[in-house]
Protein backbone atom coordinates (compact mmCIF):
# COMPACT_ATOMS: atom_id res chain seq x y z
CA UNK A 1 0.00 0.00 0.00
CA UNK A 2 1.24 3.43 -0.84
CA UNK A 3 2.05 6.21 1.56
CA UNK A 4 -0.19 8.75 -0.13
CA UNK A 5 -2.03 9.81 3.03
CA UNK A 6 0.09 9.60 6.14
CA UNK A 7 -1.76 11.59 8.78
CA UNK A 8 -4.16 14.37 9.66
CA UNK A 9 -3.67 17.82 8.14
CA UNK A 10 -4.47 20.78 10.38
CA UNK A 11 -7.87 22.44 9.79
CA UNK A 12 -8.56 20.10 6.89
CA UNK A 13 -11.15 17.41 6.24
CA UNK A 14 -9.87 14.82 3.77
CA UNK A 15 -12.71 13.49 1.63
CA UNK A 16 -11.90 9.80 1.67
CA UNK A 17 -14.07 6.80 0.97
CA UNK A 18 -15.19 6.44 4.59
CA UNK A 19 -16.37 10.04 4.69
CA UNK A 20 -17.91 9.75 1.24
CA UNK A 21 -19.86 6.70 2.42
CA UNK A 22 -21.13 8.64 5.42
CA UNK A 23 -22.17 11.56 3.24
CA UNK A 24 -23.61 9.59 0.35
CA UNK A 25 -27.23 10.66 0.96
CA UNK A 26 -26.20 14.29 1.38
CA UNK A 27 -24.15 14.13 -1.80
CA UNK A 28 -27.11 12.59 -3.65
CA UNK A 29 -29.24 15.52 -2.57
CA UNK A 30 -26.59 17.92 -3.84
CA UNK A 31 -26.26 16.11 -7.16
CA UNK A 32 -30.01 16.37 -7.69
CA UNK A 33 -29.59 20.16 -7.69
CA UNK A 34 -27.90 19.95 -11.11
CA UNK A 35 -31.27 20.51 -12.77
CA UNK A 36 -33.35 23.69 -12.85
CA UNK A 37 -36.54 21.80 -11.92
CA UNK A 38 -34.92 20.36 -8.82
CA UNK A 39 -33.50 23.73 -7.80
CA UNK A 40 -37.02 25.14 -8.07
CA UNK A 41 -38.32 22.25 -5.98
CA UNK A 42 -35.72 22.98 -3.29
CA UNK A 43 -36.62 26.67 -3.25
CA UNK A 44 -40.35 25.95 -3.19
CA UNK A 45 -40.31 23.50 -0.28
CA UNK A 46 -36.96 22.71 1.27
CA UNK A 47 -38.42 20.25 3.80
CA UNK A 48 -40.23 18.24 1.13
CA UNK A 49 -37.09 18.24 -0.99
CA UNK A 50 -34.93 16.99 1.88
CA UNK A 51 -37.43 14.26 2.76
CA UNK A 52 -36.62 12.45 -0.50
CA UNK A 53 -33.04 11.63 0.49
CA UNK A 54 -33.37 9.62 3.72
CA UNK A 55 -31.36 12.16 5.69
CA UNK A 56 -31.12 11.98 9.46
CA UNK A 57 -32.69 14.78 11.47
CA UNK A 58 -29.19 16.02 12.32
CA UNK A 59 -28.25 16.18 8.63
CA UNK A 60 -31.43 18.10 7.79
CA UNK A 61 -30.65 20.51 10.60
CA UNK A 62 -27.21 21.20 9.10
CA UNK A 63 -28.90 22.19 5.84
CA UNK A 64 -31.56 24.28 7.61
CA UNK A 65 -28.87 26.16 9.53
CA UNK A 66 -26.66 26.52 6.41
CA UNK A 67 -23.90 25.04 8.53
CA UNK A 68 -21.37 24.49 5.76
CA UNK A 69 -18.51 23.38 7.98
CA UNK A 70 -20.87 20.88 9.65
CA UNK A 71 -21.97 19.59 6.25
CA UNK A 72 -18.33 19.06 5.23
CA UNK A 73 -17.69 17.11 8.43
CA UNK A 74 -20.86 15.08 7.80
CA UNK A 75 -19.40 13.90 4.48
CA UNK A 76 -20.60 16.42 1.92
CA UNK A 77 -17.96 16.88 -0.72
CA UNK A 78 -17.03 20.55 -1.15
CA UNK A 79 -17.84 20.56 -4.86
CA UNK A 80 -21.25 19.04 -4.15
CA UNK A 81 -21.81 21.44 -1.26
CA UNK A 82 -21.41 24.33 -3.72
CA UNK A 83 -24.73 23.27 -5.28
CA UNK A 84 -26.49 23.89 -1.95
CA UNK A 85 -24.56 27.13 -1.73
CA UNK A 86 -25.84 28.18 -5.13
CA UNK A 87 -29.49 27.32 -4.48
CA UNK A 88 -29.42 29.16 -1.13
CA UNK A 89 -27.62 32.23 -2.48
CA UNK A 90 -24.38 31.45 -0.65
CA UNK A 91 -21.46 31.57 -3.07
CA UNK A 92 -18.13 29.90 -2.42
CA UNK A 93 -16.50 32.92 -0.81
CA UNK A 94 -19.44 33.47 1.56
CA UNK A 95 -19.27 29.81 2.52
CA UNK A 96 -15.55 30.11 3.02
CA UNK A 97 -15.90 33.17 5.23
CA UNK A 98 -18.36 31.24 7.41
CA UNK A 99 -15.98 28.26 7.64
CA UNK A 100 -13.16 30.59 8.71
CA UNK A 101 -15.41 32.21 11.30
CA UNK A 102 -15.25 35.59 9.57
CA UNK A 103 -17.71 38.00 8.00
CA UNK A 104 -17.66 38.18 4.21
CA UNK A 105 -15.94 41.58 4.34
CA UNK A 106 -13.36 40.34 6.82
CA UNK A 107 -12.58 37.45 4.50
CA UNK A 108 -12.33 39.68 1.41
CA UNK A 109 -9.88 41.90 3.26
CA UNK A 110 -7.46 38.95 3.44
CA UNK A 111 -7.33 38.56 -0.38
CA UNK A 112 -4.81 40.02 -2.82
CA UNK A 113 -7.29 41.30 -5.41
CA UNK A 114 -10.76 41.36 -3.94
CA UNK A 115 -12.39 42.40 -7.22
CA UNK A 116 -11.62 39.02 -8.79
CA UNK A 117 -14.97 37.52 -7.86
CA UNK B 1 0.67 9.39 -37.69
CA UNK B 2 -0.62 11.13 -34.60
CA UNK B 3 1.72 13.59 -32.96
CA UNK B 4 1.63 15.48 -29.69
CA UNK B 5 2.68 19.01 -30.57
CA UNK B 6 2.24 20.75 -27.24
CA UNK B 7 1.20 20.58 -23.63
CA UNK B 8 -0.50 23.12 -21.41
CA UNK B 9 -0.82 23.13 -17.63
CA UNK B 10 -3.45 25.55 -16.39
CA UNK B 11 -5.93 26.22 -13.64
CA UNK B 12 -9.64 25.70 -14.21
CA UNK B 13 -11.04 28.08 -11.57
CA UNK B 14 -14.85 28.16 -12.04
CA UNK B 15 -15.28 31.93 -11.60
CA UNK B 16 -13.45 32.40 -14.93
CA UNK B 17 -16.48 31.01 -16.80
CA UNK B 18 -18.94 33.79 -15.94
CA UNK B 19 -16.18 36.39 -16.44
CA UNK B 20 -15.87 35.19 -20.04
CA UNK B 21 -19.63 34.93 -20.52
CA UNK B 22 -20.25 38.46 -19.21
CA UNK B 23 -17.39 40.10 -21.11
CA UNK B 24 -15.46 41.10 -17.97
CA UNK B 25 -12.04 39.84 -19.09
CA UNK B 26 -10.55 43.34 -19.36
CA UNK B 27 -11.53 44.44 -15.85
CA UNK B 28 -8.45 45.27 -13.76
CA UNK B 29 -8.93 42.26 -11.47
CA UNK B 30 -9.04 39.82 -14.39
CA UNK B 31 -6.89 41.41 -17.10
CA UNK B 32 -3.60 39.99 -15.77
CA UNK B 33 -4.99 36.48 -16.12
CA UNK B 34 -6.44 36.88 -19.60
CA UNK B 35 -3.47 38.85 -20.95
CA UNK B 36 -1.23 35.88 -20.22
CA UNK B 37 -3.27 33.80 -22.67
CA UNK B 38 -2.87 36.18 -25.62
CA UNK B 39 0.56 34.77 -26.60
CA UNK B 40 -0.64 31.24 -25.78
CA UNK B 41 -3.49 31.56 -28.26
CA UNK B 42 -1.11 32.97 -30.90
CA UNK B 43 1.19 30.03 -30.30
CA UNK B 44 -1.72 27.60 -30.63
CA UNK B 45 -2.74 29.23 -33.90
CA UNK B 46 0.76 28.48 -35.21
CA UNK B 47 0.71 24.89 -33.93
CA UNK B 48 -2.75 24.32 -35.42
CA UNK B 49 -3.72 21.30 -33.32
CA UNK B 50 -6.57 19.14 -34.60
CA UNK B 51 -7.52 17.77 -31.20
CA UNK B 52 -7.11 18.80 -27.56
CA UNK B 53 -7.05 16.01 -24.99
CA UNK B 54 -8.28 17.69 -21.81
CA UNK B 55 -7.26 16.01 -18.56
CA UNK B 56 -9.75 17.36 -16.04
CA UNK B 57 -11.99 16.44 -13.19
CA UNK B 58 -15.74 16.57 -12.93
CA UNK B 59 -17.15 18.47 -9.93
CA UNK B 60 -20.40 16.58 -9.53
CA UNK B 61 -21.97 17.65 -12.83
CA UNK B 62 -22.02 14.27 -14.55
CA UNK B 63 -20.25 11.86 -12.18
CA UNK B 64 -21.57 11.15 -8.70
CA UNK B 65 -20.22 8.96 -5.95
CA UNK B 66 -22.78 6.25 -6.82
CA UNK B 67 -20.14 5.21 -9.34
CA UNK B 68 -16.92 7.13 -9.52
CA UNK B 69 -14.29 6.19 -12.10
CA UNK B 70 -10.59 6.68 -11.43
CA UNK B 71 -9.86 7.43 -15.10
CA UNK B 72 -12.65 7.98 -17.64
CA UNK B 73 -12.23 8.70 -21.36
CA UNK B 74 -14.82 10.35 -23.59
CA UNK B 75 -15.51 8.22 -26.67
CA UNK B 76 -18.23 10.21 -28.40
CA UNK B 77 -18.62 12.50 -31.39
CA UNK B 78 -20.03 15.28 -29.21
CA UNK B 79 -20.03 16.32 -25.56
CA UNK B 80 -22.89 18.31 -24.07
CA UNK B 81 -22.45 21.32 -21.79
CA UNK B 82 -23.27 20.20 -18.24
CA UNK B 83 -25.25 21.87 -15.48
CA UNK B 84 -23.19 21.65 -12.31
CA UNK B 85 -25.81 23.33 -10.17
CA UNK B 86 -25.48 26.90 -11.44
CA UNK B 87 -27.32 26.54 -14.77
CA UNK B 88 -26.06 25.54 -18.21
CA UNK B 89 -23.67 28.01 -19.78
CA UNK B 90 -24.59 29.15 -23.25
CA UNK B 91 -21.70 27.49 -25.10
CA UNK B 92 -21.57 25.41 -28.27
CA UNK B 93 -21.55 21.64 -27.94
CA UNK B 94 -18.00 20.28 -27.93
CA UNK B 95 -17.04 18.29 -30.99
CA UNK B 96 -15.14 15.12 -30.15
CA UNK B 97 -13.06 12.74 -32.25
CA UNK B 98 -14.43 9.22 -32.06
CA UNK B 99 -11.70 7.65 -34.21
CA UNK B 100 -8.95 8.99 -31.98
CA UNK B 101 -10.89 8.10 -28.80
CA UNK B 102 -11.40 4.57 -30.08
CA UNK B 103 -7.73 4.23 -30.88
CA UNK B 104 -6.71 5.60 -27.48
CA UNK B 105 -9.06 3.18 -25.73
CA UNK B 106 -7.62 0.18 -27.59
CA UNK B 107 -4.02 1.22 -27.10
CA UNK B 108 -4.32 2.32 -23.46
CA UNK B 109 -6.27 -0.77 -22.38
CA UNK B 110 -4.57 -3.50 -24.45
CA UNK B 111 -1.01 -2.27 -24.72
CA UNK B 112 -0.47 0.03 -21.78
CA UNK B 113 -2.84 -1.67 -19.34
CA UNK B 114 -4.72 1.41 -18.20
CA UNK B 115 -8.22 0.06 -17.57
CA UNK B 116 -10.25 3.16 -18.38
CA UNK B 117 -13.96 3.73 -17.99
CA UNK B 118 -15.27 4.61 -21.45
CA UNK B 119 -18.00 7.24 -21.70
CA UNK B 120 -20.35 7.52 -24.67
CA UNK B 121 -22.31 10.30 -23.00
CA UNK B 122 -20.45 12.88 -21.01
CA UNK B 123 -21.54 16.41 -20.15
CA UNK B 124 -18.54 18.65 -19.54
CA UNK B 125 -18.31 21.47 -17.00
CA UNK B 126 -15.92 24.09 -15.68
CA UNK B 127 -13.03 21.68 -15.16
CA UNK B 128 -13.03 21.13 -18.91
CA UNK B 129 -14.67 24.29 -20.24
CA UNK B 130 -12.63 26.99 -18.49
CA UNK B 131 -9.36 25.72 -20.03
CA UNK B 132 -11.13 25.62 -23.41
CA UNK B 133 -12.36 29.20 -22.89
CA UNK B 134 -8.84 30.36 -22.11
CA UNK B 135 -7.00 28.56 -24.91
CA UNK B 136 -9.56 27.96 -27.67
CA UNK B 137 -12.22 30.70 -27.63
CA UNK B 138 -15.41 29.59 -29.35
CA UNK B 139 -17.37 31.47 -32.01
CA UNK B 140 -20.81 31.02 -33.45
CA UNK B 141 -19.27 28.25 -35.55
CA UNK B 142 -18.30 26.32 -32.44
CA UNK B 143 -14.87 25.57 -30.98
CA UNK B 144 -11.75 25.85 -33.13
CA UNK B 145 -10.51 22.40 -32.15
CA UNK B 146 -11.99 18.96 -31.51
CA UNK B 147 -11.61 17.82 -27.92
CA UNK B 148 -11.50 14.60 -25.93
CA UNK B 149 -12.24 14.65 -22.19
CA UNK B 150 -10.10 12.49 -19.92
CA UNK B 151 -11.56 12.67 -16.41
CA UNK B 152 -9.50 11.81 -13.33
CA UNK B 153 -10.71 11.18 -9.79
CA UNK B 154 -8.99 13.89 -7.78
CA UNK B 155 -11.75 14.39 -5.22
CA UNK B 156 -12.55 11.07 -3.49
CA UNK B 157 -9.51 9.42 -1.91
CA UNK B 158 -7.99 6.98 -2.74
CA UNK B 159 -6.92 8.97 -5.80
CA UNK B 160 -4.53 7.66 -8.42
CA UNK B 161 -0.94 8.41 -7.43
CA UNK B 162 1.06 11.18 -9.08
CA UNK B 163 3.30 8.49 -10.51
CA UNK B 164 0.30 6.73 -12.07
CA UNK B 165 -0.94 9.98 -13.59
CA UNK B 166 2.51 10.63 -15.05
CA UNK B 167 2.63 7.12 -16.53
CA UNK B 168 -0.81 7.62 -18.00
CA UNK B 169 0.64 10.61 -19.82
CA UNK B 170 3.53 8.54 -21.12
CA UNK B 171 1.08 5.89 -22.31
CA UNK B 172 -1.04 8.58 -23.94
CA UNK B 173 1.99 9.77 -25.89
CA UNK B 174 2.75 6.26 -27.16
CA UNK B 175 -0.93 5.71 -27.98
CA UNK B 176 -1.15 8.98 -29.94
CA UNK B 177 2.00 8.06 -31.89
CA UNK B 178 0.48 4.78 -33.04
CA UNK B 179 -2.66 6.52 -34.35
CA UNK B 180 -2.55 5.95 -38.12
CA UNK B 181 -4.11 9.27 -39.14
CA UNK B 182 -2.16 12.50 -39.42
CA UNK B 183 -3.36 14.36 -36.40
CA UNK B 184 -1.79 17.07 -34.28
CA UNK B 185 -2.67 16.92 -30.64
CA UNK B 186 -2.25 19.11 -27.58
CA UNK B 187 -2.66 17.74 -24.08
CA UNK B 188 -4.04 19.98 -21.36
CA UNK B 189 -3.48 19.22 -17.70
CA UNK B 190 -5.93 21.27 -15.68
CA UNK B 191 -6.64 22.28 -12.08
CA UNK B 192 -4.84 23.78 -9.12
CA UNK B 193 -2.62 25.29 -8.23
CA UNK B 194 -2.56 25.84 -4.47
CA UNK B 195 -6.00 26.18 -2.92
CA UNK B 196 -8.14 24.90 -0.11
CA UNK B 197 -11.89 25.31 -0.15
CA UNK B 198 -12.97 23.95 3.20
CA UNK B 199 -12.44 24.29 6.93
CA UNK B 200 -10.58 26.96 8.85
CA UNK B 201 -7.87 26.72 6.22
CA UNK B 202 -10.25 27.95 3.48
CA UNK B 203 -8.41 30.33 1.17
CA UNK B 204 -4.95 28.94 1.86
CA UNK B 205 -2.47 29.48 -0.97
CA UNK B 206 1.27 28.92 -1.26
CA UNK B 207 2.96 30.74 -4.13
CA UNK B 208 6.36 29.38 -3.18
CA UNK B 209 5.13 25.82 -3.59
CA UNK B 210 3.37 26.67 -6.85
CA UNK B 211 6.51 28.23 -8.34
CA UNK B 212 8.55 25.22 -7.21
CA UNK B 213 6.00 22.90 -8.83
CA UNK B 214 6.28 24.82 -12.11
CA UNK B 215 10.10 24.66 -11.91
CA UNK B 216 10.09 20.92 -11.27
CA UNK B 217 7.48 20.22 -13.91
CA UNK B 218 9.86 21.72 -16.42
CA UNK B 219 13.17 20.42 -15.09
CA UNK B 220 12.56 17.08 -13.42
CA UNK B 221 9.04 15.72 -13.92
CA UNK B 222 10.07 12.12 -13.15
CA UNK B 223 11.05 13.18 -9.68
CA UNK B 224 8.08 15.50 -9.23
CA UNK B 225 5.74 12.60 -10.06
CA UNK B 226 6.85 10.88 -6.85
CA UNK B 227 5.28 13.61 -4.72
CA UNK B 228 2.55 12.20 -2.45
CA UNK B 229 -0.99 13.43 -2.04
CA UNK B 230 -0.15 14.23 1.59
CA UNK B 231 2.77 16.46 0.57
CA UNK B 232 0.69 18.38 -1.94
CA UNK B 233 -2.24 18.84 0.44
CA UNK B 234 -0.08 19.88 3.38
CA UNK B 235 1.94 22.38 1.40
CA UNK B 236 -0.63 23.69 -1.06
CA UNK B 237 -4.09 22.94 0.38
CA UNK B 238 -6.44 19.97 0.18
CA UNK B 239 -7.89 20.84 -3.21
CA UNK B 240 -4.43 21.45 -4.73
CA UNK B 241 -4.07 17.69 -5.06
CA UNK B 242 -5.67 18.02 -8.48
CA UNK B 243 -2.22 19.13 -9.66
CA UNK B 244 -1.57 15.44 -10.28
CA UNK B 245 -3.43 15.99 -13.55
CA UNK B 246 -0.63 18.28 -14.72
CA UNK B 247 1.67 15.26 -14.42
CA UNK B 248 -0.39 13.44 -17.06
CA UNK B 249 0.12 16.37 -19.42
CA UNK B 250 3.87 16.44 -18.70
CA UNK B 251 4.17 12.67 -19.11
CA UNK B 252 2.69 13.01 -22.59
CA UNK B 253 5.61 15.22 -23.65
CA UNK B 254 9.21 14.33 -24.20
CA UNK B 255 11.38 14.79 -21.09
CA UNK B 256 13.32 17.48 -22.99
CA UNK B 257 10.20 19.38 -24.06
CA UNK B 258 10.84 23.11 -24.30
CA UNK B 259 8.90 25.37 -22.00
CA UNK B 260 7.31 28.23 -23.95
CA UNK B 261 5.04 30.25 -21.61
CA UNK B 262 4.74 30.59 -17.88
CA UNK B 263 2.49 32.79 -15.77
CA UNK B 264 1.15 32.98 -12.23
CA UNK B 265 -1.72 35.01 -10.82
CA UNK B 266 -3.32 34.47 -7.43
CA UNK B 267 -5.96 37.11 -6.81
CA UNK B 268 -8.46 35.37 -4.53
CA UNK B 269 -8.28 31.77 -3.31
CA UNK B 270 -6.43 29.82 -6.00
CA UNK B 271 -2.97 30.05 -7.50
CA UNK B 272 -3.84 30.31 -11.18
CA UNK B 273 -0.79 28.87 -12.87
CA UNK B 274 -0.06 28.54 -16.55
CA UNK B 275 2.75 26.71 -18.28
CA UNK B 276 3.12 25.55 -21.86
CA UNK B 277 5.56 23.19 -23.54
CA UNK B 278 6.38 22.44 -27.10
CA UNK B 279 6.87 18.71 -27.48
Amino acid sequence: MGQQLTGPIADTTVFDLRLSRRGQRLNKLCAALCSPQERDAFKRDEEAFMSRFALTEAEKELIRRRDFEGLIEAGTNIYFLLKIGSVTGTGLYKMGAQMRGESYDEFLATRHIRGAV
Amino acid sequence: MGRIVGGIGLSHVPSIGPVVDRGRTQEPAWKPLFDAYVPVREWLQRLKPDVAIVVYNDHGADFTFDKYPTFALGVAEHYAIGDEGFGTRSLPVVEGDFELSNHLAQALIYEHEFDLTLCQELAVEHGFLVPMNLCFPHSTNGWPVRAIPLAVNVIQHPLPTGQRCYRLGQALRAAVESFPEDSKIVVMGTGGMSHQLQGKRFGFMNEKFDQWFLDQLEADPERLARITHQEIMEQAGAEAVELIMWLTMRGALSPQARRVHRNYYAPMTTGMGLITFEA
